[in-house]
């Protein structure tokens, strides 16, 4: 079942549309990022959802029922949803255990039972030793399981989470990472996550809405977004690529001299012939010293530019015969000098067409 | 995992019957801003609107014409008046930035002893009404029985005066002598952001202290020095007291004292409102060319990096430092606090500390005898307690919706709330006279008219101090209550009102103390019964019984400390002197 569902939402400012008809839907249970550069309005969407920024047009409706539309915006303390903000925006004036308690003090639920479920929530998040301090006294991470504790406890109908990382050291960061997957493992709480780390998205999410300028490009699971991106941007923006102009005609995709079945790439099938991109990542390209036997398309070249990354070599090739450069990663031990003829072998497979 | 509380559903549900209320979310602080504009318009505009169209307007038909300008500025003693003011200004800025300069430069860059010493001065300084430091100093260096002029012709046998406090210089002495914590604040702000890394690129090409000092961190500061000589002018020109006690009886008159004689019977108020309008003029202007200064942020590296602050070792030297502050300390506030004192506890001043000249008959007099000393302590704390309270609660909530940007041109609220920072105490004051002293108002000699004065004169401190508290608040504390079911009052009540009391209580004793000292504005709006202490004060003082005087001055200073010991211990002891 749906539950939460977004049809047409869009938020301008003056003539700027900073969300600009988006449609998003989550099922019971999903955990959904919206990811996107700084100024995409994927903020903008989540305050949207909780209710602090009210829509321009479109909707946005939890069980079935409409939460936000123009000029009708439920109240966020009456969406019964929870919230993790950059800042952790824990209470400085309040402990630990107050600060957990706060939502379940408001949903008059009687003293014994707050303090038994705090104190569960707190063990949960590994806090519980910790529940008399004040959040001065805490830690970046230590704040931010409590942000996630108090949020968690009123078992919210959806969790909102504001680029929740962004303010903690790189080694932290990857750490909370997991634990908020698993935390929604556990509990199974809808949630939105905004963030601008793909690496971080890909982490927790069972679905990536990757934005741009204000609209979704594409939604879909991480491991789809990387190997069937569907637009110029996605593919740009998940991973690094190489977007390659080229040619579509009679069932075949042709550029710097090589063609392929248009079958064999995806994106491909069906599409109007004519000029296209195509996106082909660094990694499937395989380099060679000699040209390699077999069906692949190969494309010679010359080496101009190469860096060593410690995981790999990340070299720049010009192809023979075309203006192309082509970015082709290898492992440390295969080295090719600058200059030196090389044979770059393409895998259509893992190929995508983009527009 | 089994562990875990069992979560969905049962929880959501109290909060999702509710979900089916009320869609469309009614703002009441739409509301909230419209009576918020009518107050400020209340407290700021229409006093000064009317200022300006009573300097217009012929007594009694309202007509218009320009005769109140002529007769302002139709005798030369009143131009003269004019020159004098602004003689004083630069008199006074001058001599308060040449002593204030130095003690900032080594309080904030050097090794100089004893900085929490001058620290004390300058706070003593700050705290020290003008018009007592101006008593202390008629004690001081009155021309016949003053004790500096007494000892000089005990130690040289001579007949005349050294100093004499009745004069020009002795005015613009006592007034920079109570105004130069102003410069010692912002240039010592400013010294605070330069970073030693600045010095020592000066050293290593061949600089030494001095010229390091001279070449590189003095200019750095040039604009915080500018700003607070503007200040200490502004202040100068329109101050009442000192120029009322010294320049009276030295026939020296000021733009404030002349405005006050339009002021004795018969009241001209509409000559006066025409002759405080180069004050009103002067004073916006340099605050805008103030503001302009200070803006200029590529001149002074104010970004507070740049690496570590040493201290410079100054060697003997800073022995000479400190005489300097301990000098300035010695005159602005040991020496008039001593002999104030002194007289307070005496029968006769003149005749110095002596068993046999000690009394308390004084402090009884005022006390248990006159008719009108413990009014107006009673009635001074109650008109301060009173408009410290109504700006601060104006101020916090024009702060709160200008912040939290929750209307359309909130700016505008902003604007109004800090207009009388470049409005003069006194020139507020005739304008509050001329709009609510007569019918319909009639709120004349009132304990109203003061308090709404007095707030609306310190309405910017108030709204500086809110506006910093508001947006030290993350707004994401708010919505972190909210989403989690709080309503937006509650969580203004439950989570920002416990973060923003105690900056509050700052600025509420801050508006209380400079509100319970104020005499320019009050003196303008005092009735018989409803005198504030500053306004008795200056009343004894024209009946010339300065044992009197000087132990009213004690019990003003009793209940200033009172309060700003209060303010130190809840709020933190350097409370009165943050820059905002």
């Amino acid at each position: 079942m749906s539950r939460l569902q977004i049809q047409g939402l869009t938020k301008a400012y003056g003539p700027i549309r900073v969300v600009d008809s988006i449609d998003l839907t989550l099922q019971e249970g999903e955990f959904v990022s919206l990811l996107g550069p700084s100024g995409c309005g994927k903020t903008t969407t989540l305050r949207m959802i909780a209710g602090f920024v009210d829509p321009n047009e479109g909707s946005i409706s939890l069980d079935g029922q409409v939460i936000s539309a123009p000029g009708a915006v439920l109240p966020p303390e009456k969406r019964g949803m929870s919230m993790i903000f950059q800042s952790y925006a824990i209470w400085p004036n309040m402990t630990v255990a107050e600060n957990v308690g706060f939502g379940l003090k408001l949903r008059k639920l009687p003293s014994d039972e707050i303090r038994k479920r705090v104190q569960e929530i707190l063990e949960v998040v590994q806090m519980g030793h910790l529940a008399a301090r004040y959040p001065a006294e805490l830690s970046g991470g230590q704040q931010q399981r409590v942000a996630l504790a108090r949020a968690i406890v009123v078992k919210p109908a959806v969790l909102l989470l504001d680029e929740p990382l962004s303010n903690l050291d790189a080694n932290l960061r990857e750490e909370m990472r997991f634990e908020i997957r698993r935390l929604h493992d556990e509990f199974r709480i809808t949630t939105v996550y905004v963030t601008h780390d793909q690496s971080e998205a890909m982490a927790t999410s069972d679905r990536i809405a990757v934005m741009n300028a204000g609209r979704i490009e594409q939604v879909d699971a991480p491991h789809m977004l990387y190997t069937r991106p569907r637009t110029r941007f996605v593919a740009g923006f998940i991973g690094r690529t190489n977007l390659l102009p080229a040619q579509l005609r009679n069932g075949e995709i042709g550029f710097g001299g090589i063609a392929m079945q248009a079958g064999q790439v995806p994106g491909a099938e069906g599409a109007a012939g004519g000029e296209i991109l195509v996106s082909v990542r660094p990694q499937s390209i395989g380099l060679h010293r000699a040209p390699p036997g077999g069906s692949s398309p190969v494309l010679e070249g010359v080496v101009a530019q190469r860096t060593f990354l410690g995981e790999t070599w990340d070299y720049v090739v010009r192809a023979q015969g075309s203006e192309l450069r082509l970015r082709a990663t290898a492992p440390p031990l295969q080295i090719h000098y600058v200059g030196e003829r090389v044979w770059m072998e393409f895998d259509p497979q893992q190929m995508a067409m983009v527009v | 995992m089994s562990e875990a509380p069992a979560l969905p559903r049962a929880q959501a549900a109290p909060i999702q019957a509710r979900r089916s209320g009320r869609l469309a979310r009614f703002e009441p602080v739409t509301l909230l801003w419209v009576a918020l504009i009518a107050i400020l318009l209340f407290l700021v505009a229409f006093p000064l609107g009317k200022l300006l169209v009573v300097s217009f307007e012929t007594r009694g038909t309202g007509e218009f014409t320009l005769m109140n300008y002529v007769s302002a500025y139709g005798r030369s003693r009143y131009v003269d008046a004019l020159v004098n003011s602004l003689r004083l200004g630069l008199t006074s800025a001058t001599i308060a930035v040449v002593m204030a300069v130095p003690m900032a430069w080594a309080v904030s860059r050097t090794d100089m002893p004893f900085k929490g010493l001058t620290w004390a001065v300058v706070l003593g300084a700050f705290i020290l009404p003008p018009y007592l430091s101006a008593v202390g100093w008629i004690l001081l260096a009155g021309p016949n029985s003053g004790f500096i002029n007494l000892f000089w012709r005990w130690a040289t046998g001579a007949d005349g005066a050294l100093v004499n406090i009745y004069s020009f210089s002795g005015m613009a002495l006592v007034i920079a002598l109570n105004a130069f914590p102003l410069v010692f604040i912002f240039v010592k702000s400013a010294l605070d952001l330069v970073s030693s890394e600045m010095e020592d690129a000066a050293n290593i090409l061949g600089a030494g202290t001095w010229t390091a000092m001279r070449k590189v961190s003095l200019p750095l500061v040039w604009p915080a020095i500018m700003a607070g000589f503007i200040i200490v002018f502004l202040e100068a020109i329109a101050l009442f007291g000192t120029p009322a006690i010294i320049g009276i009886p030295a026939r020296i008159n000021v733009v404030t004292t002349q405005l006050w004689q339009f002021f004795e019977y018969p009241v001209r108020v509409e000559v006066a409102a025409a002759y405080a309008m180069p004050l009103l003029l002067i004073t916006a202007g340099m605050i805008v060319v103030q503001k302009l200064m200070l803006a200029r942020k590529g001149y002074v590296s104010q970004t507070g990096k740049g690496g570590e602050r040493r201290p410079i070792k100054l060697g003997p030297w800073r022995w000479v430092a400190f005489g300097w502050c301990a000098a300035v300390g010695l005159m602005a506030v040991i020496a008039p606090l001593f002999v104030l004192l002194q007289a307070s506890f005496a029968k006769a001043w003149g005749r110095g500390l002596a068993w046999d000249n000690l009394t308390l008959a004084n402090y009884r007099l005022l006390i248990f005898e006159h008719d009108m000393a413990m009014t107006s302590i009673w009635n001074t704390i109650w008109f301060s307690a009173t408009a410290a309270t109504i700006a601060v609660l104006l101020a916090l909530m024009v702060a709160y919706i200008v912040n939290r940007k929750l209307v359309p041109f909130g700016e505008a609220l902003g604007f109004l709330a800090m207009a009388p920072f470049v409005i003069p105490g006194i020139v507020m004051a005739i304008g509050f006279y001329a709009a609510y002293a007569s019918p319909p108002f009639a709120l004349y000699g009132t304990a109203a008219i003061i308090i709404l004065a007095f707030a609306a004169r310190f309405l910017p401190i108030a709204y500086a101090n809110s506006s910093s508290a508001i947006r030290a608040v993350h707004p994401e504390m708010e919505e972190a209550a909210r989403i989690l079911g709080s309503g937006r009052l509650h969580a203004i009540w439950m989570i920002t009102a416990p973060l923003v009391r105690k900056s509050l209580l700052g600025g509420w004793l801050i508006v209380f103390i400079v509100a319970s000292r104020e005499l320019s504005a009050a003196i303008f709006l005092v009735g018989p019964r409803t005198r504030t202490m500053s306004v008795l004060l200056y009343d004894l003082s024209e009946a010339g019984n300065f044992e009197v005087l000087a132990a009213f001055g004690g019990l003003l200073l009793v209940v200033t400390m009172v309060f700003v010991g209060i303010g130190m211990k809840l709020v933190g002891r350097d409370f009165m002197l943050r820059r905002n």
